[in-house]
């Protein structure tokens, strides 16, 4: 395939200049190595700038709630593991109001990958402070400036054994494509966390800042103590690092664990119907 | 009360040689296992024979051992089983009936635990000659309940889940809808299904959106306050024109309420449930015997019209036993389900507003679902025609469901009615039917949409009273909408079911 086979011919509602475009152009990129059919492919994501990606990309896709494309994407690749799911999340929706799901899909290591559009701040509502905003980030909302400490996304997934975990940047496209095809191809769970800088609302955190402050780490990632303390780089000073944070191969998948797939991949909705196991379970609740 | 264990519980058990199957107040005999159990029963116990342990000295009550006797055969535990031989005795149950009935029960536990339970068993059936003295109790046996399966609405609405091609149920535990978490896990390898227990609601229904709109026919079942975080969700469905059946095991609230008490107060939250304006489905089965075939059919119409079904259900339903003939469940489930091509649009216009559904990875095409309104293709759309006609489309079902509904079931041929929903329906018909009232009863299992007809049915009647679990009378209110208003409301709020006698009552002094 070819990047521009998943091409759309759409407007896209994203402002000029915006981080969201490499991504999406990485994206494709990856796609088309990977040779990832559209109509095996199903984008999930929730709302927000990020969550309006699917609609730029050829492909299937479901754009639910807010903070929800987790819960959805992990029942879509268990109904039918045959097909390609990757979710799309900006920072908010995926650390702030989806905290728990992404928490509890680590946890169950579905074969999905996870992209979030780290762009410290909420785009789509116009410029308020997100979980990984950086602290004085000043914001229409947040006057005094940001005093919480921001979400660690990668410190929280390797701590929690997600199976792979990156952090790219979307000013470098090449990178993050090569990142993006690591973490699709990956069996199990990836987390990747693309530094996205929002040229609207954040005018701290630019193109600029993040090329000041991140480098390419080439640290052993199957090393989970040294993944867990490249992962706290960055924050309180010094340089975010980019690249494979973490990997583990090998673990088994929420698919795999469910008995229905235990020997036969059928998706869920081709399994016919037995009316004679029915009736078996009825008799068995003759008491004489 | 909610507890795990401790504190006083007690089960009511009815036996007839003709068919009961209804909450009554009257207790006839009492076995008492604890000091309190008397005062449990408070305002029950009322020409009662009551049996108590020797050790609590009860006034007036038979005294029988049935404490030393379990501790005799390893411990405390044992009493209940000691005593319920003492009551297959007395209404004449035969011994290997009741020893089959201890193994099958105990089976699992291992072959020591069956042993000791079979000889706590035979001494509670000793004990049990004692009470014919002061009891005499004549039960025929009916040989036809031979062919009877035991089930509670549990298992009845499970087994029409499956019926119904249930493949994927995602929940979170919440009283009294665990036990239908537990029904679907259990069979889950069995019957190609998947089941996971999500994270807390809100991923569970969303998980069901996912795996409904990759195909699979899914369920989640939740109780009142779990129902009301996955409301945005019920919206969604409605938006991506989704299927999904959403199980409501009723319990009294508000908040937390009476966690092991039973209402029939979430009808409004179920009416109203999500942002915006798009169809649905309520069914509310209201006995076991077409529970099954409710529950199937509950996932036939969230298919058909691609909507949210619910179903109604509630802790004296779910919690309900009784024997009954085995299920007979219908037609196969038919999949709408198509095929999709190059250029397929999911929300196509069309004449009745159901466009065909596609899933990921079946045909050429690619699926589209959006949040967000969309156009035919599912991608965001701000132009205002197109969202005035999505809206239409949407709606336009609504009509089509009312001309699809379960039919009211109409008992009697009377002048004055009871009218009823869910799971009251043999509560009311055998206080009409001990009564002798000349009142007929008009039991609802589909509570929205209403068939067309039902104003001209309700209307046919001289007076009328709707009997409901709640304290507002949510179900008048409905049918007040739909225009026709009831002479009466019977309502039971404390948390307890009505009991046939209530029932009875109420008959006699309104509705005579
Ligand atoms: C339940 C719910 N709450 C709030 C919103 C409003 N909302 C839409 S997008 C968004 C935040 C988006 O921020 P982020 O996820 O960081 O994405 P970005 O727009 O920056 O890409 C919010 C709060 C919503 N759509 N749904
Ligand atoms: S608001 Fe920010 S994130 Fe959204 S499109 Fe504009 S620049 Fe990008």
């Amino acid at each position: 395939m070819r990047p521009e086979d998943y091409d759309m011919n759409v407007e896209i509602a994203w402002c000029p200049g915006c981080g969201n475009f490499s991504i999406l152009r990485a994206l494709k990129m990856a796609l088309a190595d990977l040779d990832i059919l559209p109509e095996r492919l199903v984008l999930v994501s929730g709302i927000g700038q990020a969550g309006k990606l699917p609609q730029y990309l050829k492909c299937n896709h479901f754009n639910g709630l807010h903070g929800r494309s987790l819960p959805a994407a992990v029942a879509i690749k268990a109904t039918n593991p045959q097909l390609t799911v990757i979710d799309v999340s900006g920072d908010g929706c995926m650390y702030g109001e989806g905290g728990n799901h992404l928490i509890h899909n680590i946890r169950r290591n579905p074969d999905i990958t996870t992209i979030v559009h780290g762009n410290m701040v909420y785009g789509l509502t116009k410029g308020q402070a997100s979980p990984t905003s950086q602290p004085g980030f000043r914001t229409p909302v947040q006057v005094q400036g940001v005093f919480e400490e921001p979400f660690n996304p990668l410190a929280v997934a390797v701590a929690l054994g997600a199976t792979f975990v990156a952090r790219a940047f979307s000013g470098d496209v090449e990178r993050t494509r090569d990142i993006l095809v690591e973490a699709i191809s990956h069996h199990g769970y990836a987390l990747v966390d693309i530094f996205q800088p929002c040229v609207t609302f954040n005018r701290v955190n630019t193109f600029q800042w993040f090329r000041e402050h991140t480098y390419y780490t080439d640290h052993d990632p199957a090393d989970r103590l040294l993944a867990l303390e490249k992962s706290l780089e960055g924050y309180g000073g010094g340089r975010f690092p980019l690249g494979v944070i973490y990997r583990v191969e090998g673990e088994r998948t929420f698919e795999e664990n469910l008995s229905v797939y235990h020997g036969d991949a059928t998706p869920l909705w081709r399994r016919s119907h037995d009316p004679d196991k029915l009736k078996r379970l009825i008799e068995s609740k003759r008491m004489v | 009360m909610s507890r795990v264990r401790g504190g006083e519980n007690s089960t009511l058990i009815r036996v007839s040689s003709t068919p009961v199957r209804a909450f009554i107040e009257r207790v006839d005999v009492l076995f008492a296992l604890s000091p309190g159990a008397v005062e449990h029963m408070d305002g029950r116990v009322k020409d009662t024979l009551v049996i108590a342990d020797e050790e609590f000295h009860e006034e007036g009550a038979i005294s029988l051992p049935i404490m030393g006797e379990a501790e005799k055969l390893g411990g405390r535990i044992f009493a209940n089983v000691v005593a319920a031989g003492a009551a297959a005795n007395l209404f004449g149950v035969r011994e290997e009936t009741f020893d089959e009935a201890v193994r099958s029960l105990f089976e699992r536990k291992g072959p020591d635990i069956v042993e000791a339970d079979l000889r706590a068993g035979r001494k509670g059936y000793e004990l049990g000659d004692e009470l014919r003295e002061h009891l005499e109790i004549s039960i025929e046996p009916q040989p036809s309940v031979r062919e009877h399966v035991v089930l509670n609405g549990t298992e009845a609405v499970g087994i029409g889940c499956i019926a119904g091609g249930c493949r994927f149920m995602s929940s979170y535990p919440m009283t009294p809808s665990t036990p239908l978490q537990v029904f679907i896990s259990e069979n889950a390898a069995e019957f190609d299904m998947v089941f996971e227990q999500a994270e807390d609601e809100i991923a569970a229904i969303n998980m069901c959106l996912g795996a409904s709109y990759a195909g699979a026919r899914s369920l989640v079942a939740t109780s009142g306050s779990g129902f009301a975080l996955m409301e945005e969700a019920v919206g969604l469905a409605g938006m991506i024109e989704t299927p999904v059946v959403i199980y409501i095991g009723q319990r009294p609230g508000p908040a937390v309420g009476l966690p092991t008490r039973t209402a029939q107060e979430d009808l409004n939250l179920a009416l109203y449930a999500g942002p915006g304006e798009f169809p649905r489905a309520i069914l509310a089965p209201g006995k076991l015997e077409d529970a099954p075939e409710i529950a199937a059919h509950a996932f036939n119409l969230a298919d058909r019209y691609q909507i949210p079904v619910f179903l109604l259900s509630d802790q004296y339903l779910a919690d309900l036993y009784y024997d009954l003939p085995s299920p007979q469940i219908g037609e196969e489930p038919s999949y709408h389900i198509t095929r999709t091509w190059e250029g397929y649009r999911r929300f196509e216009f069309t004449a009745d507003g159901i466009s065909p559904r596609g899933i990921p990875g079946y045909g050429s095409g690619t699926v589209r679902v959006d949040s967000d309104e969309h156009d035919e293709e599912g991608l965001i759309t701000e132009d205002l025609d197109v969202r005035r006609r999505m809206v239409e489309k949407r709606n336009l079902r609504l009509e089509m469901l009312k001309d699809d509904t379960l039919k009211p079931e109409v008992y009697g041929d009377n002048s004055s009615a009871l009218i009823c929903w869910g799971s009251t329906y043999w509560l009311v018909r055998e206080a009409i039917e001990s009564s002798g009232a000349d009142v007929s009863m008009v039991h609802f299992s589909q509570v929205y949409p209403l068939p067309h007809d039902t104003l001209e049915l309700l209307e046919s009647f001289d007076r009328t009273a709707v009997v409901e679990n709640n304290y507002r009378g949510q179900f008048a209110d409905l049918l007040k909408l739909e225009g026709f208003e009831a002479d009466e409301r019977f309502r039971r709020y404390d948390g307890m079911p009505f009991s046939v006698e209530g029932v009875a009552g109420f008959i006699e002094e309104v509705l005579l």
